[in-house]
């Protein structure tokens, strides 16, 4: 343990039960003080976090970190410096690699890969070999290497009996699963939501039909095996009156929602600007406003970036020939900050969606030896994991494509004035990001 | 609503103004009389560039547009980019900016992609870019002649010159649009042009080959095909496309022409004086019987005809940049 002390100065500390204006002292990794003017070594950094929120690194739930199979889009340790810019201290990687994520050399490569990286790598194992939809991957094995979520996103495990099948070995394994929903039935060929803009636009509909008809089954599937599962970005409002109300009746479900679904609406296609292509699709103004309001109201678990890195020369395609998916992990918790009603909104909220809410559905709140993470979505108080977030949420700046830390530059939000800013980000006591520079 | 294309490019009629088609209109008008002179010459272009571009296979509409930039004494680089660098993996902006190295004016491009022009007009703004069909999107030059066609057979009617009506014909008038709307391209720049123009427009087609949200569209949809026919001043069929799929929304070809077919049977529903269009090419037997196609309400060749002076308007507008009055005219 080399890392220096550091000291974060008069920010307010954030839950996780209310928010008080004090100090936080950091060394070996840890959380040695906190409150008022506490005394530090000499030698320490000192932060100063006036105007600031001080709480737990924020956790990704839906992170496409690329590696192995196209690091020209992205790489563990390019992604996992865009997180760290985000605010991020964890993020789970998304198993649709190549090869896929179903096995446990190929969960063992990323896992070791990400020891390195800035911030702490998590990954969710495939459902299935291949994310084919066919057969089981090795998900007890997986489990025991320390894998907590499993899912074929990307793609939705489209056969019932092979979800049921799923959900039934799992259960008592203690992991998650956690589903694209996206029946592909439906939705096969779609390039945008279908709607009023794309029959205009003669684009082919991905409709909120194909989302919300595996939604409800999978209800029924979690209903019949016991199985916890995790909704991944949803995208309409039926989809999460749904959850939601599967969640009043006593159902072990959760849900996310991503950044670009809360922000952009299905009218951004208009341009055939391939930058707004994504799965589940951008869908109407109506929907944005319910996923704005489930924020506000508390009921949604987490936000989840599906940060989805694609080469330039891959989105200079024709629209319905570019691939589906964005760039989000540094603009997240910005546009998050807006959708809860800006820098007046209630900071546990913002944690709460951002930082514990993730950690409790990826299981992340307690260190892991196994998988080599520490514990990410705590309480700000001694003796937790020194990993913490220091957010301004008066700055604002405006998104430059060419100066993410991503190796890919498919934001949807480049010349797009965002306010909130992660000023620093600290990760098992290091400091990995100050003031936008990486450490 | 853009007010004229001239200087500009065109990708849609969903945003053209009435007074922009009608000036295209015009602008061919004086065009025509150019495609019956025996030099079917004039040297407006005469120093531009034009690239055909069609990553989809074309030859109806291919010969079309580049027999009108001849006509116009443009130089014309005819690419076929399906068979080449596309297959090689190539990006869109790759395939645009090489071609623009070679010192263009403008393109015209077709696509199988919807938006595909739209997306080479932001690659390279200092081209002019003019949209010969792009996926399920729009045909503006298709919804231009379509126009021009009827306009031409009213005016003739009434006695009096297309340019002189202006859009004063269209005004009550009733098109029908029979077929697949839902995957057209046709449709879509059909209904634009026509509503504009002030005719009402109605769609008669299977629920399936409807696009989805076919109410909030400013048609009227046909509840009785039988009746729909008894009242249309024009029916403008569409090709069933079945290599977009169009298969698999009937249960047969057979069931598509027994309900929403121009037979020879339902064709006597239409008054003699009701005009007949198909875009072409014709799957005959199947929305359209010979007899029909071949019959004298039916100007499916004057429709072919209109589009050499429709796309030497076109070119002309966009890529000299002037209108016939302003411009270097010949």
């Amino acid at each position: 343990m080399t890392n220096p002390t550091l000291v974060i100065r008069g920010g307010l500390i954030v839950g996780p039960l209310e928010s008080f204006l004090g100090d936080v002292l950091i060394a070996d990794g840890r959380i040695v003080e906190v409150g008022s003017k506490v005394t530090a070594p000499s030698g320490a950094i000192e932060i100063d976090a006036a105007g600031c929120w001080v709480g737990p690194g924020f956790v990704d739930l839906h992170t496409h970190l690329r590696e192995p199979g196209k690091e020209s889009a992205e790489t563990i340790e390019t992604g996992a410096f865009a997180a760290a810019l985000g605010g991020y201290s964890a993020v789970v990687a998304m198993p649709n690699t190549e090869p896929s994520l179903d096995s446990v050399a190929m969960v063992g490569y990323v896992l070791e890969r990400g020891k390195s990286a800035a911030v702490d790598v998590a990954v969710a194992g495939a459902i299935t070999i291949g994310r084919q939809g066919e057969q089981m991957a090795p998900i007890a094995k997986l489990a025991a290497l320390g894998v907590r979520l499993f899912t074929d996103d990307g793609n939705g495990v489209q056969d019932a009996g092979l979800m049921r099948r799923a959900l039934t070995y799992a259960q008592p394994l203690g992991v998650t699963l956690a589903q694209h929903c996206e029946d592909e039935s439906l939705a096969q060929g779609g390039t945008m939501n279908e709607g009023a803009s794309s029959s205009r636009l003669g684009l082919t509909g991905r409709p909120a039909i194909a989302e919300e008809l595996m939604v409800m089954r999978d209800i029924e599937l979690v209903r019949l095996t016991g199985c916890s599962m995790h909704f991944l970005h949803l995208s309409t409002e039926r989809s999460i009156a749904l959850v939601l109300e599967a969640r009043a009746q006593g159902l072990p479900v959760t849900c996310e929602v991503a950044p670009h679904h809360f922000t952009l609406d299905e009218t951004a296609c208009e341009t055939f600007d391939p930058e707004f292509k994504v799965h589940p699709p951008l869908r109407t103004a109506a929907d944005v406003a319910a996923l704005r309001a489930a924020l506000r109201a508390g009921a949604i678990d987490a936000v989840a970036t599906d940060h989805a890195p694609h080469t330039p020369e891959s989105k200079d395609m024709a629209f319905d020939e570019a691939p589906p998916g964005m760039l989000g992990l540094e603009q997240a918790a910005g546009l998050t900050l807006e959708a809860l009603g800006g820098a007046e909104a209630d900071p546990l909220a913002f944690f709460s969606v951002l930082s514990r809410g993730p950690a409790r559905v990826a299981q992340l709140r307690a260190q892991d030896v196994r998988v080599g993470h520490s514990a990410h979505g705590g309480a700000i108080s001694v003796g937790e994991d020194a990993n913490l977030v220091i957010f301004d949420p008066n700055a604002s700046y405006v998104v430059d494509r060419d100066t993410l830390a991503s190796r890919a530059r498919n934001t949807p939000y480049h010349g797009r004035t965002i306010h909130g800013r992660a000023r620093a980000t600290i990760v098992r006591g290091r400091l990995v990001q100050l003031e936008g520079n990486l450490q | 609503m853009i007010e004229s294309i001239a200087g500009g490019n065109l990708v849609s009629l969903a945003t053209l103004s009435q007074r922009a088609i009608v000036e295209v209109l015009d602008t061919a008008e004086s065009f025509v009389e150019v495609n019956s002179r025996t030099v079917k010459k004039v040297p407006a272009l005469k120093g531009k560039v034009i690239a055909s571009l069609f990553f989809e296979e074309s030859t109806r509409t291919r010969l079309s547009f580049e027999t009108a930039a001849k006509r116009l004494s443009a130089d014309v680089l005819s690419l076929a980019v399906a068979s080449s660098s596309v297959k090689k993996g190539e990006s869109l902006r790759d395939t645009i900016n090489t071609i623009d190295a070679l010192g263009i004016d403008a393109v015209v491009m077709r696509h199988s992609s919807s938006g595909a022009p739209v997306q080479v007009s932001r690659y390279v703004p200092h081209v002019r870019v003019i949209n010969a069909g792009d996926g399920q999107h729009q045909h503006p030059t298709q919804g231009l002649l379509d126009a021009f066609t009827v306009r031409q057979v009213l005016a003739a009617r009434a006695g009096t010159s297309g340019r002189e009506s202006g859009s004063e014909l269209f005004a009550g008038l009733n098109v029908l649009i029979v077929g697949d709307i839902r995957h057209s391209r046709v449709a879509r720049s059909d209904i634009e042009v026509y509503t504009r123009l002030g005719a009402h427009v109605t769609v008669a087609a299977p629920g399936t080959l409807l696009p989805p949200d076919i109410v909030q569209w400013p048609v009227t949809v046909a509840n009785n095909f039988d009746e729909a026919l008894a009242t249309a001043d024009v029916v403008g069929l569409l090709r069933l496309q079945k290599e977009r799929g169009s298969g698999a929304f009937v249960p047969s070809l057979g069931e598509f022409t027994s309900t929403f077919g121009l037979t020879s049977r339902r064709a006597k529903l239409l008054r003699p004086e009701t005009i007949i269009m198909h875009p072409g090419p014709m799957n005959r037997g199947v929305e359209i019987d010979s007899q029909v196609a071949d019959s004298s309400a039916a100007v499916i060749e004057q429709q072919v005809r209109n589009g050499v002076p429709i796309r030497m308007a076109v070119l002309y507008l966009t890529t000299a940049g002037a209108t016939l009055e302003s411009g270097p005219n010949d």
